[in-house]
Formats: C-alpha cells, structure tokens, sequence
C-alpha cells in the first residue's frame, strides 16, 4: 500500500515539477477559460433576470471547456516526450500511476477553477464565493478528473485526439455534469442543504463509481 | 411398418438436409422469411392494428420506434458482455462480436431515434425534448458513435479492440446513472409531455399483438445482420493477415 502511494505520489510531483517549471498548461488555460467567460457575456445579455437562470450553465460550461483542454494538455506532454512508455517500463502498479495522473488532472483543474471563481464575481456577480460551490466543485471536478484521465490517455494516442476527447469525455461525464449544474442553480438561488445535498450526493456515488471502473480499466487502456 | 415409416422419415430428412443443404441456402431461405415477416409486420401495424382513440394513425409508429430500440439495448448489452469476454480472454472472436453488435445496434438505434422524432413532431409538438428516457438514449447514442471513431482512429486493430471495449463497458454502466439523473433533474420540473404514453401497461391486446410481432421481425432481422457482420468482420481480418502477409514478402 506504501508502495502505491510512493508512486502515485512520485507520479503526481512529477507533473507539477514540469508544471511549475514551464507554466505552460496554467497559463494558456486559464487564458482559454476566462476567454470562454469572457464570451457568454456577449452571447447572453448579462441582466440580472437571465444570469439567475443561465448563470450555473456559463460556469460549468467553461470549467468542462478547461476540463478538456487541461487534459489534453496533460497527456500530450506524455506523448510527445515518450515518457508515457517510460512510466510504463517502470515495475510499478497500473493503478498507482493512474491514481498519480488523476491527482495530478485534479490538481490542475482545481487551480484554474479556483482562479476563475473572482473572474465569474466580477464580470457576472454569481455568488460562487462560498462553502456549498466550492464543495460542488470540488467534487464534480474529481468525477471530470476520473473519468478524462482515463479517456485521455485513449484519445492522446488515436489520430483524432483533439476530437475524439470531448466525444468520449462529455457524455461520460454528463451526469455529473447534470448534477453540478442543478445543485449550483439551487446554491444561486439561496436553497439549503436539503435541496442542493442530494444532487451533490449524487456527484459523490458517481465519483467512487468512476473511480474504480477507471482505475480497473486503465490497465487494458495503457498497455502496449 | 416401421421400417417404411423409418424410411418415409429418412427421405424427409434428408429431402430437408438438401434444402438447408448449405449453409448459404440456409440463410436464403431465413432471409425469405424474414422479408415475409416483415410484409406481415406492415399489414399488422398499419392495418391490422386498431386506430389509437387519441392520436390516430400517428400512433401507429410506435411499431417501427420501440422495436428497433429495444433491439438496439440487446446488442449494447451483447457489446457490454462481449468486452468483458474479450478484456478477460483476449480473443479476437469475442472483440469481432462485440464490434458487430456494436455497429448494427448502432444503425437501429439511429432508426428508432428518427422514428421517435417523427413521432414526437405531431404528438408533443416537438421533434426532440430532454426528458429522461431521451437524454439516456441520446447519451447511449453518442458513447457508440465515440465507440465506433476510437476504433477507426486507433493506430493498431488491437489497441482500437481494447479501447473500444473500454468504452463498451463504461458507456453501458453510465446509462443507467444518467437515466437517474435526468430522471430527478426533470422531476423537479414537471413535463407535461413526460409520460404520455409511457406507461406500457394499458396496451390493447390487438396493439400488443401487433407490436411483439414487429419485435420479433426486429430481433431477427438483428439476428441476421449481426451474423452476417461477424462473419464480414472475419473476411476482413483474413484479407488484412493476407495484405501483411504479401506486403512482408515483398520487402
């Protein structure tokens, strides 16, 4: 068990060392994201009568945008360097280097959320600065993490990655996508817990479940 | 007696076995009747089965909307269990089955989708909305379609079989989370449409006739295409060892 750890571990340090190195993934998606903020502001008029219906769609839309493109960022480098197939002659679990990659999508996407959050205050004034959101979030990210990582690591190596990502990843992730939408309009809209906690109950069961179907399969996906 | 009944019964027999003598003849012969079924299944749904009170003849593409898609949730099954053989045992037979089945659930799919929305245009005054059973189907729909790209996409067949099993599991396990979801999404908004005629119980037993008719036709005519689409996927695996083989000995 210590062993898997290390290694998912080492795995995950890894990538944030080549992230903090060259800042290249953080930037340029961040960048992206806002851009696709930026967007819904002229694609929707911004009144506050129909923020308070579109307003959950805009946030999610751009964190699964970002989702996407941090993936794909994330598994390219591993191509284009050949250091996939040398994580793989390494004599270490498949699951422990897929656990590694998932902390790591994680962790990238969690950072761009969050430096997104005060760019959705100001430009739409959604109140997304609070304990329920920030619990949404987090939890449906790691089900977007869990599932992209896996689909990722498919795509990156096709012909068509740039396509086959999303069409793979979407409508995977569509019910957690249902359910951070749904129990982000409830938090807009000032409801407790008893309205908001069932969807975000659903987030979690779909979070183990994706968890370790992925985990199982990223063994048959990565082999050579 | 019982000599010339063994005798009338051996030249029956073997009368039948030079009928479906081969295999080839065998299939004519089931495509005949399959075409007959499917003359049947018009006559029954379009003029055998009572008038619906409400919506009228409109109703009656419930017979060519449902059966396909009931065929279609088979052959996704059959894919969902022939990966997992396939992961399991890693033997192209199961990977050439869980393509075929695949691909053809995929076509009735696609049939049964476009019959809903033909229907749906005059029913619901829509052709598409996002209850539950459409999301899911929708979302059904788009995990195959990835299915199919991942394959053609793949640098090597074998990677394509082992992603694409991948998916086959995932996508048959997502539906029914999705459909629970959009199930307690829309439950917080009332559909009016939702349910219509959703409840199957109420069925008049000439309709019922008639619609496990056109299943039957449906799920045969599956039954066929997928034989024949393992048996071309087959051909195609022996041409391409054949074109390795040429290719090889030609360098």
């Amino acid at each position: 068990m210590s062993a898997y750890l290390h290694t998912a571990w080492t795995v995950f340090l890894k990538d944030v060392r080549i992230e903090a190195r060259t800042r290249e993934s953080l930037a340029s998606i961040l960048v992206f994201s806002m851009l696709v903020a930026f967007i819904f502001n002229f694609a929707f008029d911004p009144h506050p009568r129909v923020l308070a219906t579109v307003g959950p769609g805009i946030v999610w839309v751009a964190f699964v945008f970002t989702g996407v493109i941090g993936l794909n960022r994330n598994f390219v480098l591993e191509q284009e360097q050949g250091t996939l197939d040398a994580l793989l002659l390494a004599p270490v679990a498949r699951e422990a280097l897929y656990a590694g990659k998932l902390v790591g999508v994680f962790a990238l996407m969690t950072a761009v959320e969050a430096l997104m959050l005060p760019v959705f205050v100001v430009l739409y004034d959604l109140p997304v600065l609070n304990g329920p959101f920030v619990g949404v979030t987090l939890a449906a990210t790691l089900g977007f993490a869990a599932v992209g990582t896996l689909f990722s690591a498919i795509a990156v190596r096709t012909r068509a990655r740039e396509v086959l990502l999303p069409l793979l990843f979407l409508p995977a992730a569509l019910p957690v996508l249902i359910g951070a939408v749904a129990s982000s309009s409830d938090i807009f809209a000032g409801q407790g817990w008893s309205e908001y906690g069932r969807w975000l109950q659903l987030i979690l069961v779909f979070d183990v479940v994706f968890i370790v179907v992925t985990s199982v399969a990223f063994e048959a996906v990565i082999e050579e | 007696m019982a000599t010339v009944a063994g005798r009338h019964q051996q030249g029956l027999v073997a009368r039948w076995r030079r009928v479906l003598g081969d295999a080839q003849r065998a299939k004519y012969i089931f495509l005949l009747l399959l075409a007959a079924m499917f003359v049947a299944n018009l006559y029954l749904m379009l003029i055998w089965a009572p008038t619906e009170r409400v919506m009228g003849d409109v109703q009656r593409i419930f017979y060519i909307h449902v059966p396909p898609l009931w065929v279609a949730f088979i052959a996704f099954f059959l894919t969902f269990v022939s990966s997992i053989a396939y992961l399991r045992t890693r033997e192209r037979s199961w990977d050439n089955r869980a393509f075929a089945a695949a691909e053809v659930g995929l076509a009735f799919m696609t049939v049964g989708i476009i019959a809903g929305a033909i229907w749906g245009k005059p029913v619901w005054g829509t052709w598409w909305t996002w209850d539950a059973k459409l999301t899911t189907t929708f979302v059904l729909w788009v995990t195959y379609v990835g299915y199919m790209m991942v394959r053609s996409y793949a640098p090597v067949r074998a990677q394509g079989a082992r992603w694409s099993a991948v998916i086959g599991i995932i996508g048959f396990i997502n539906v029914p989370i999705v459909y629970m979801a959009a199930v307690w999404w829309r439950g917080l908004h009332p559909d009016q449409v939702t349910g219509a005629f959703a409840s199957g119980g109420g069925l008049e037993p000439d309709m019922r006739t008639a619609f496990y008719f056109s299943v039957l036709t449906f799920v045969l005519l599956f039954a066929y295409l997928l034989y024949h689409r393992i048996g071309v996927r087959r051909t195609e695996d022996e041409v391409g060892s054949l074109h390795n083989m040429l290719h090889e000995g030609r360098s």
